[in-house]
């Protein structure tokens, strides 16, 4: 604040200019910053990517022992003590001489898009949190590394197996960009309404099958003084428009999500969408206004104090909330209410979609270091140490036989027996389009909070649908299961 | 000693000069240049598509909502901010009224001068965390508790989109006041006080005084405040980031320009089309300055 020391009285016409002139361009776009450190590299080729040693049976993806791998992770929900205690111990055990470097940090996109534009990659990557890369874009810039060799290779547990027959069905496909499986998606998530078991035995209430009873619900639990049903619409939404998109699947089935990921005419438009966002919306006024403004910590420690009944919520929760539960918290989680007497799947359907995305970089200086990761990471000794110390599924099939599981995951382990075939697919358009994205949570805020109706719900939504389909800089994805 | 004045300047411009080419000048004229491309941060080749971007921009709505409320921004910020300090100045320093031939300010106003200062100390993520507390929606909310007090029911500051702009705008002010207090104090102790005895010898009061004499006297501070507080108009990404909905929201209410520059870039990997808007917000903010210097010119008062 230099201009404190003069007298104003005695700044001429002439100085002020200058200053001026200064100041805007400092105060001017930001992009200027941006753009800083961004073109400087233009001539800069990537790195070439390592070669790879030779290949045998106890080496199958010709892994390089002495070079080094790098790993970046982030340290959300899951801890990053999986990476370290688990994963980089049992590579270190099968490559003494190779140096492992991790990086644990909350903020993906930031620490790693520069490295990418200057081609100095690291060799593995979990790619997750708000801030994360979009994997669109790396792979139509050809950035990230085909996994295909890594799905067929034989698995570390059982060499007449391949990696693709140990996971869950649907965990390869689940990563597939443009075709090809470029990301691992390594934990499966269950989404559904959480409650504490407790409470609800303590009260004499049982979760709600339909709307009706769940409208009959939300009364009861609003004249004992507790708020029924509850996100935060400050920086959540998301959590709200999967229980949207849940219910529009559960009425119309699966193919409601798969038109809407792959931009079909009319997929928001569709009566099952719509019948979904209107009950829905009916749940709205329940939670108060006040809701809008929070932060997702915030509303999830106000359940863990018995003042909010369901949180919408993946099974992540409970491992997240760990050090804010009471003890005689025990979580639940419920299947969302059928709207219709004619919804195509039941009332036990459930979303149980693989989640937390994996990549190695094409780029990477040891991408077969960052394979072989992943194939430990795949191993049932990997999976095991990855619940025992994220406290969430992985998609190795078995993996966790026998281990003692918390209230929260026996709920998620019934709920999925009980729901049996009955699965709610997940939703891709979540990352292909994350414009998209951001719309539907502007819109499910709206529509929540009671400004917008289901119908002007469903037609900004399409709107924003075919704004994407009708943008030719953005490039179009398809799935068919 | 005359020859050897081109060299001294030299030596002495040459360093800084080449800093600001670098640093400043050179990174712009790559947001012009990268605003004609696709590209999307993650390779060192992007695609050339002439204005493409710019046509974009015409057609997003998210991108007017943002050049409206800086339309808004524009007069309020300034308008209030200016307003509001020049209030608190003149009763700092001339309020008190004429003592033994003397302006003075009102009682205590050494003390309020440091008080009023206290925000501008603060960094704008403290002053957007502390509002959080203050603006919160429900009853634990600073002013909502207040008014629970007297049975009003909580608003929702940042949650209604009538007011939720207004309410960002609000802690804009609150921040900015007390660097111009001081701003308008210097001011009005450089103008003579020989001036205000002969208009007190004359009858004038404070309010007459003040639109006839330190009004039209601290003309030129207040020309440099309005063109500061404009620029800052343009900004106000870390309070809406920190403080709004779903950053921008609710319904894009309280989005930016820079918010919209930094979501772009950084969430959707459209660093073509963010250079795009920021270089539309270099116009912009260029515009003001001229527009604003040409409008207040005014005759210099010779005191």
């Amino acid at each position: 604040m230099s201009h404190t020391a003069d007298t104003p009285g005695a700044i001429t016409r002439r100085q002020l200019f200058r200053r001026i002139g200064l100041t805007a361009l400092v105060a001017g776009p930001a992009a200027g910053l941006l753009n800083a450190c961004a073109t400087s590299g233009g001539g800069a080729a990537p790195a070439a990517s390592g070669s790879a040693a030779a290949t045998s049976a106890a080496n199958p993806l010709g892994v390089d022992p002495t070079k080094p791998l790098e790993v970046v992770i982030f340290k959300g929900g899951l801890g990053d003590e999986y990476a370290t205690q688990v994963h980089q111990p049992m590579y270190k055990k099968m490559y003494p001489q190779a140096e492992i470097k991790h990086v644990a940090t909350q903020q993906i996109a930031q620490t790693l898009q520069p490295r990418f534009a200057s081609g100095d990659v690291p060799d593995m990557i979990s790619n997750a949190g708000a801030d994360l890369m979009d994997e669109g874009a790396l792979v139509a810039e050809g950035q990230l590394l085909d996994l295909t060799p890594l799905f067929e290779a034989p698995s570390l547990d059982d060499p007449s197996k391949k990696v693709r027959e140990t996971l869950l069905p649907g965990t390869v496909e689940a990563g597939m960009i443009q075709g090809k499986p470029y990301v691992l998606k390594y934990v499966t998530s269950t989404y559904g309404m959480w409650y504490d078991a407790n409470l609800f035995q303590e009260k004499g209430w049982t979760p709600p099958k339909t709307f009706d009873e769940f409208k009959a619900f939300c009364e009861t639990a609003k004249s004992a003084g507790i708020v029924p049903y509850a996100y935060a619409g400050k920086n959540a939404a998301y959590y709200q428009y999967w229980m949207i998109l849940i219910s529009a699947a559960k009425i119309g089935g699966n193919e409601v999500l798969v038109n809407i990921d792959n931009l079909a005419d009319g997929a928001w438009t569709a009566e099952p969408v719509r019948q979904a966002a209107a009950a829905w919306a009916e749940i709205g006024p329940y939670m108060g206004k006040s809701f809008e403004g929070l932060i997702h910590t915030e509303v999830q420690t106000r359940q863990n104090q018995g003042k909010i009944a369901f949180y919408p919520s993946g099974s992540w929760l409970e491992n997240e909330q760990k050090s804010n539960t009471p003890p005689n918290f025990a979580y639940a989680i419920a299947p969302t209410p059928s709207v219709t007497a004619s919804d195509k799947m039941p009332y036990e359907a459930i979303r149980v979609a693989p989640g937390e995305n994996y990549i190695v970089p094409a780029q990477a200086k040891n991408p077969q270091g960052g394979l072989e990761y992943l194939r430990i990471m795949l191993s049932k000794e990997g999976a095991r140490g990855f619940t025992e110390k994220s406290g969430n599924f992985t998609v190795v099939m078995g993996a966790t036989d026998g281990l003692e599981l918390s209230p929260g995951n026996k709920s998620v382990a019934e709920a999925q027996k009980a729901a049996g075939q009955n699965i709610v697919t997940h939703s891709l358009f979540e990352t292909w389009y994350k414009e998209l994205e951001t719309e539907l949570r502007k819109q499910t805020n709206a529509l929540m909070f009671g400004r917008i109706s289901a119908d002007e719900f469903c037609e900004k939504m399409q709107a924003a649908a075919d704004k994407t389909k009708n943008d030719d800089s953005i490039v179009k994805q398809q799935r068919s299961i | 000693m005359r020859h050897g004045k081109y060299p001294f300047i030299i030596g002495f411009l040459a360093a800084p000069l080449i800093l600001y080419v670098v640093f400043v000048i050179s990174p712009y004229l790559q947001a012009f240049y990268i605003a004609l491309t696709d590209w999307r941060g993650i390779t060192a080749t992007p695609n050339f598509t002439g204005l493409d971007n710019f046509a974009r921009l015409l057609e997003d709505e998210v991108f007017w909502a943002a050049v409206r409320h800086h339309i808004v921004l524009l007069v309020a910020m300034p308008l209030l901010t200016i307003a509001i300090a020049l209030f608190f100045a003149y009763l700092l320093n001339l309020g008190g009224g004429s003592r033994g031939g003397r302006m003075n300010g009102v009682a205590g106003s050494t003390f309020y001068r440091v008080v009023f200062f206290f925000p501008q100390v603060l960094a704008v993520a403290i002053v957007g965390v502390l509002f959080q507390a203050i603006y919160r929606p429900d009853e634990s909310g600073v002013i909502n508790g207040v008014l629970a007090r007297f049975g009003i029911e909580p608003i929702g500051w940042l949650t209604n989109p009538d007011i939720a702009l207004w309410s960002i705008i609000g802690v804009m002010v609150w921040q900015a006041v007390g660097f111009y207090v001081v701003l308008f104090s210097a001011g009005m102790s450089a103008i003579p006080k020989d001036v205000f005895e002969a208009a007190a010898l004359d009858g004038a009061g404070r309010i007459r005084m003040f639109f006839s004499i330190t009004l039209p006297l601290l003309w030129d501070t207040l020309q440099v405040g309005w063109v500061y507080l404009g620029i800052a108009a343009f900004d106000g990404f870390a309070l809406v980031q920190v403080l709004s909905v779903d950053r921008g929201g609710p319904d894009n209410a309280t989005t930016v320009l820079p918010l919209e520059i930094w979501r772009n870039a950084f969430n959707f990997s459209k660093y073509g089309y963010a250079s795009a808007m920021g270089v539309a917000l270099f116009f912009m903010t260029i515009t003001f300055a001229v527009l604003t210097l040409r409008v207040t010119r005014r005759e210099r008062i010779e005191y």
